[in-house]
């Protein structure tokens, strides 16, 4: 057998260099190297970024169960700078005297989460794509959990284990049924052999309740607010942009590659699971008092938006798929960075402790009003666009009435991102959060989310290098 | 119904027999996810489950396409994966025990609204 053909899933390959590098530097590095190990670490993942943005022709590895198509570069990308910014964010959190120690575990389980979602997004196979579910789940549950000391954490980690390989083992059990009724599990021979018999679409309901929990609408979001609120800040919002955009991205493959012949059954399906998701989370949003729980609504109202692009199931749909990916990873990302700086120092995170930010913090509170209208799609921010181009590719497909009701939605998330704003500029308090010193680290992130919301909007170029490669399955 | 106990005692035991078990297994599973009070007893349940899909993996392997592995190959893997599960889920049931002195669910109860 000739294993030179591993040697082309490059991505793959270099961030378990980059792992493995990492793990042994952590353990045997001397008392003063070991200052260096996040720098390295920023480095080191920056080259592996840089390395593997430019697409490459498709090909198969293993016989069809790992296949590459260039459309894999850009979704990969856009996660790889999605944890690198998270990184940046979490790296005071990691300096502090108590997490030092543990930092070679972060960075290890935060990167073998993202090769799981490489896998995943790579698959070609249902082998693999739950091999690849696992691995970007369980080191998940062990990051939630990272913070031994805290009950939240603890109690976070536990709902989000148990909850997800409840999901798992549902949606294994759902792929038992399609081996059954056809005799396969690569993707490439179940397209035909996938023809509408009942057994399939049972086992089509069960086998995607896996990924719409990782997705977290509506009926399968019971864990959200809880992992969200009580795991750390920065765990927090790798969990709600990077898990939740390589989990859409393979829904769109799946829905397309393997149960094209469901569309049918599955566009109803979506249709019901995108209303209840955007129009439930926005009327919970509304009463959050704490701001991890109300960024938990929004992220789950946001994956209703990205629904709309998915059931559209065409290559407009695939385009402005990892369009919003895009946007949704600068906006969500500039929120949570803010949200965790704050945290980190002052310990605040209820809606009340925003008040009069601004006569503090103007410029903390300046990226986080940019994000919010980002999340809330007003016009010159790249929010709007992203939220435009997925309605235009639901109404390609004449799903009228929902774009109607996400645009009704659109309005109700309106009032609750500008209640946050209204908060921090225009309430007064007596005992506002005090002036913060951001470090390097969290500016540079800051920075490059606040240029990502203002320019990919403004630069068409963007959308139609995406869609070069529209159909990315 | 007859066919199915005669085949049964002449030692060749159907298909459907394999699979009703792990129809029922699976259910019972998803049972005891919900009603248990302990998370120990949850992580069981979850187990049954996983296990259940296993069954259905051979069975289907053995009955339906001998001449080939996939099967087979897929329930080793998930036996691997469960494994793994376990073991994360064990740990963060300790590290509940060492916080709160208990592992029911009830205690669980934080960070609700």
């Amino acid at each position: 057998m000739d294993y030179s053909s591993f040697l082309q899933m490059r991505e793959e390959l270099s961030l378990i260099g980059v792992m493995i590098f990492l793990l042994i530097f952590d353990i045997f590095a001397s008392k003063n190297l070991i200052k260096y190990f996040q720098p390295i670490a920023f480095v080191l993942f920056a080259v592996h970024i840089i390395l593997n943005c430019v697409p490459r022709d498709a090909f198969e590895v293993a016989g069809g169960m790992f296949q590459y198509h260039p459309m894999q570069t850009y979704i990969k990308t856009i996660l790889n700078v999605g944890t690198l910014i998270v990184l940046l964010q979490a790296h005071k959190f990691l300096n502090n005297e108590e997490n030092k120690i543990k930092r070679g575990e972060f960075y290890f389980l935060i990167f073998s989460t993202l090769l799981g979602m490489y896998l995943m997004i790579s698959s070609g196979n249902f082998l693999l794509f739950f091999i690849g579910l696992e691995t970007a789940s369980i080191p998940m549950a062990a990051l939630v959990a990272f913070d031994k000391y805290k009950n939240n954490a603890a109690e976070a980690g536990a709902k989000y284990i148990l909850s997800a390989v409840f999901a798992s083992s549902i949606s294994v059990f759902g792929i038992s049924l399609i081996y059954g009724s056809t005799g396969t599990v690569y993707f490439s021979d179940l397209a035909t052999l996938i023809t509408g018999t009942p057994l399939q679409i049972m086992a089509f309901v069960f086998f995607a309740v896996g990924l719409f929990f990782k997705i977290s609408l509506v009926p399968f979001h019971l864990w959200t607010p809880d992992v969200y609120e009580g795991a750390q800040t920065n765990i927090t919002s790798y969990l709600s942009v990077i898990s939740k955009g390589s989990a859409v991205f393979v829904l769109f493959t799946l829905l397309v590659k393997v149960f094209g012949n469901l569309i049918d059954q599955w566009q109803p399906i979506l249709w019901g699971l995108a209303v209840i998701s955007i129009t439930i989370a926005n009327i919970f949003a509304i009463r959050q008092k704490n701001l991890k729980r109300f960024l938990a609504f929004s992220s789950i109202s946001q994956a209703g938006y990205i629904i709309l692009a998915i059931i559209s199931g065409t290559a407009i749909g695939m385009t402005s798929l990892v369009y919003y990916v895009l946007v949704y990873v600068f906006s969500n990302l500039a929120a949570f960075g803010v949200l965790s700086v704050i945290e980190e120092r002052t310990g605040k995170v209820a809606l009340d402790d925003y008040n009069g930010l601004y006569q503090t913090n103007p410029r903390l509170s300046f990226v986080m009003m940019l994000a919010l209208f980002s999340l809330a799609g007003i016009p010159p921010f790249a929010g709007f666009f992203s939220k435009f181009f997925v309605f235009a590719a639901a109404i390609d497909q004449g799903f009228y009435v929902l774009v109607f009701i996400a645009l009704l939605n659109t309005i109700i998330s309106l009032y609750y991102y500008l209640l946050v704003i209204k908060a921090m500029f225009l309430t007064k308090s007596e005992t506002p959060i005090e002036l913060i010193k951001s470090d390097f680290p969290l500016k540079l992130s800051l920075v490059i989310c606040t240029m990502g919301i203002m320019l990919i909007g403004l630069f068409s170029a963007i959308y139609n290098q995406i869609a070069v490669f529209g159909f990315g399955i | 119904m007859s066919e199915l106990f005669s085949n049964f005692f002449s030692g060749s035991i159907p298909m459907e027999a394999y699979l009703g078990i792990s129809l029922i297994m699976f259910f019972a599973g998803v049972y005891g996810f919900l009603t248990r009070k302990s998370l120990l007893m949850i992580l069981i349940s979850i187990e049954l489950m996983l296990n259940a899909a296993d069954i259905n993996f051979v069975t289907f392997n053995r009955y339906l396409y001998p001449e080939r592995l996939e099967g087979f190959y897929f329930t080793l893997f998930t036996i691997a994966i469960a494994a793994c599960e376990t073991a994360v889920a064990i740990a963060i049931i300790i590290n509940i025990y060492r916080n709160l002195n208990s592992v029911e669910v009830g205690n669980l109860d934080q960070m609700k609204e």
